[in-house]
């Protein structure tokens, strides 16, 4: 850890600010993607080690959010390099929020794997997932190369993200419907789906941020909002 | 003027005690390991330092040369140089870019803190990126000679070895879930026959036939499944022998006589009296026309009647054989998914038939380790034409002999 490190530049420490947030994406991406493979696998000793993990991105978000008050109060950023501050402590809390729900999901692991899970439960959660981590990486990738360009995607695949959740709340209520002994199972996995699907907004957080820091504007406000899974009900005419 | 001779200029200034010369020289140094490692020691030995021409090619294009993604770094991790390769497998990067940005990873950033940190001259690790599509590389960062303050981040990508480890591990899980369903159904009528079933001569008779039923389908998974694994165990090595097609089919059909017959089907030959030679193991290819021919009769034999043909246009034309049925055809939506495992169009035909959902996975293995492809043509209603593609058989001395 590299937390003596001396300052000697004022782009030095916009750099070392930067590289905290990659660290912390990184161990936030491989936190989603193992809750989710410990959740499949039914590994209960890589949830542990998620769970442990979610340490190192709340000491990160500390340490961020210290450096950056340090270095606004040092040096009275103005503009860009203001912007490029407070970005980095808004990701790093939006980071710190997916550990927290990544380790949420690794926590469930014990109970979903009680009992054999069928692997079509899983089949659903593993594709929103899949979609979640992409749209996670994306941003990261946009943080790393500034090319907001690309943020257009982001917004899109939230959508997607929300219309695939929709479709597994609705499957799951299935099979909880069809043998109530899924039923233990089914909740945890739908709360597991949520944190997947929130673990998305945070990533279109993030998009907004990195656009606000290239930019100096803010995306426009109507944010694209799909989740109808309130509007579902468990009645005898649906499937 | 490239990049990294300009990132060499600027580097050689910062580090001040040391000219571009020396820097060059390192470069050049690291950069011959850096092949030679790949090359094995020959080209070591057989191009004495300052003899060969290797000491007169520019860094970078050494570094292009390259077929792996490799990014030069500094001690900041800043990048200063990524080859093609890196741009087309990680995306492009601008010169300065923070290594630690564009690899997050936390083992990647402790690979790269220990390999600035000094003390081992290369470190290595293994690094996975799950999205968008599964890439798995082992990872190896080095120091550039000395003291130049630069090393190099080698890419080598082992993605297909993980798919296949992937994938065995998908099939074990399929398996099992296979066999399971016949187990439990056996140990159902078991626990019925010792309990309300005890005194019932004609419901005994019954159940132990569907007992048998179940275990016969089970002993037909495990050699489906063993054939395959057998396969497995020698992917990619391309049968060496010769087969003639012709007769191969026209023993296969005989065989299958009993069967078809059985099914209330006929089997008509459209082959030619000239034989037709292909690469191949005649044992393999049997096994690949018997599940085709078992097919047909199975899932096509409400047509009646089944064609089997082969044909070669041109001498230097490729092989055709196809097996065609007049039953009820598959729907559009199934067919890019038929040799899949365990894929059924209908559960309840193929479980009739007693079908273990591994014949076409078998055909496709085989055909696969003999160049070969299957292309199947179906329009619900029409039957099914499925037609292995050989490739031609080269030319040889012994093939004028044998015909």
């Amino acid at each position: 850890m590299q937390t003596q490190h001396i300052m000697r530049s004022f782009d030095d420490e916009l750099k070392y600010l930067a590289d905290q947030i990659a660290a912390m994406g990184g161990y936030a991406e491989r936190m989603v993607a193992e809750a989710v493979e410990a959740l499949i696998q039914s590994d209960t000793g890589l949830a542990r080690k998620v769970v442990a993990d979610d340490a190192f991105l709340d000491e990160k978000e500390r340490e961020i959010g210290e450096r950056a008050v340090i270095i606004i109060g040092r040096r009275q950023p103005m503009a860009a390099d203001l912007r490029e501050i407070v970005g980095a402590i808004r990701i790093s809390s939006d980071l710190e929020r997916i550990g927290d729900l990544g380790k949420n999901i690794a926590k469930r692991v014990v109970a979903v794997t009680e009992g054999k899970q069928p692997v079509r439960l899983f089949r659903g959660l593993e594709a929103l997932a899949g979609l979640a981590l992409t749209q996670l990486k994306e941003v990261l990738d946009v943080y790393a190369s500034r090319s907001v360009e690309r943020i257009g995607f982001v917004r899109d695949r939230d959508e997607e993200i929300d219309a695939m959740y929709t479709s597994l709340f609705r499957e799951l209520l299935t099979y909880m419907m069809e043998d109530p002994r899924n039923i233990t199972a089914c909740t945890h996995l739908l709360f597991c789906a949520k944190n997947i699907e929130r673990i998305g907004d945070h990533a279109t957080n993030i998009a907004e941020t990195v656009h606000h820091i290239v930019t100096g504007r803010q995306l426009p406000l109507e944010r694209p909002k799909e989740d109808k899974s309130h509007k579902i009900v468990a009645g005898p005419n649906s499937s | 003027m490239n990049a990294i001779d300009e990132q060499r200029r600027k580097v050689a200034k910062e580090n001040g005690a040391q000219d571009a010369e020396s820097w060059s020289a390192s470069m050049r140094a690291a950069m011959r390991r850096l092949l030679t490692r790949r090359a094995g020691p020959v080209v070591a030995d057989e191009m004495p330092a300052g003899t060969s021409a290797i000491d007169d090619l520019p860094a970078a294009s050494l570094a292009a040369a390259v077929p792996d993604p490799l990014y030069v770094f500094n001690r900041n991790a800043e990048i200063l140089y990524a080859n093609e390769a890196a741009d087309r497998a990680f995306g492009a990067t601008v010169a300065g870019g923070s290594l630690r940005l564009k690899f997050r990873a936390p083992e990647m950033h402790e690979l790269i803190a220990k390999a600035t940190g000094g003390g081992e001259e290369s470190v290595a690790i293994n690094y996975a990126e799950r999205v968008p599509v599964e890439r798995a590389y082992r990872v190896v960062a080095s120091r550039i000679g000395k003291d130049t303050g630069l090393f190099v981040l080698l890419f080598k990508d082992q993605s297909e070895a993980r798919r296949i480890d992937r994938m065995r591990a998908d099939f074990i899980a399929n398996a099992s879930h296979e066999l399971r369903t016949p187990l439990a159904s056996v140990a159902g009528f078991i626990e019925t026959l010792r309990g309300p079933a005890r005194d019932d001569p004609k419901a005994r008779e019954n159940f132990l036939q569907i007992m048998h039923n179940q275990t016969q389908r089970m002993a037909r998974l495990i050699d489906d499944l063993l054939s395959l694994s057998r396969l497995e165990m020698k992917p990619y090595t391309k049968p060496g022998g010769r087969v003639d097609i012709v007769q191969l089919l026209d023993g296969v059909v005989e065989s299958m006589r009993h069967l078809a017959g059985e099914s209330g089907v006929t089997i008509e030959k459209a082959l030619p009296s000239t034989p037709i030679f292909v690469a191949g193991n005649s044992d393999e290819l049997v096994q690949v026309f018997e599940n085709l021919l078992e097919n047909a009769c199975k899932y096509g034999g409400s047509g009646g009647r089944i064609v089997v043909s082969a044909e070669q246009k041109g001498p230097m034309e490729e092989v055709r054989a196809t097996v065609r049925d007049f039953g009820p055809g598959i729907a559009e939506e199934h067919i890019p998914r038929i040799t899949e495992r365990f894929y059924r169009v209908d559960v309840e035909t193929s479980r009739a038939q007693k079908g273990t959902g591994l014949g076409l996975s078998i055909v496709k293995h085989i055909l696969t380790r003999h160049d070969a492809r299957l292309s199947v043509k179906s329009r619900v209603g029409e039957g099914a034409a499925f037609t292995v593609h050989f490739p031609p058989l080269p030319p040889s001395p012994a093939a004028s002999q044998d015909s």
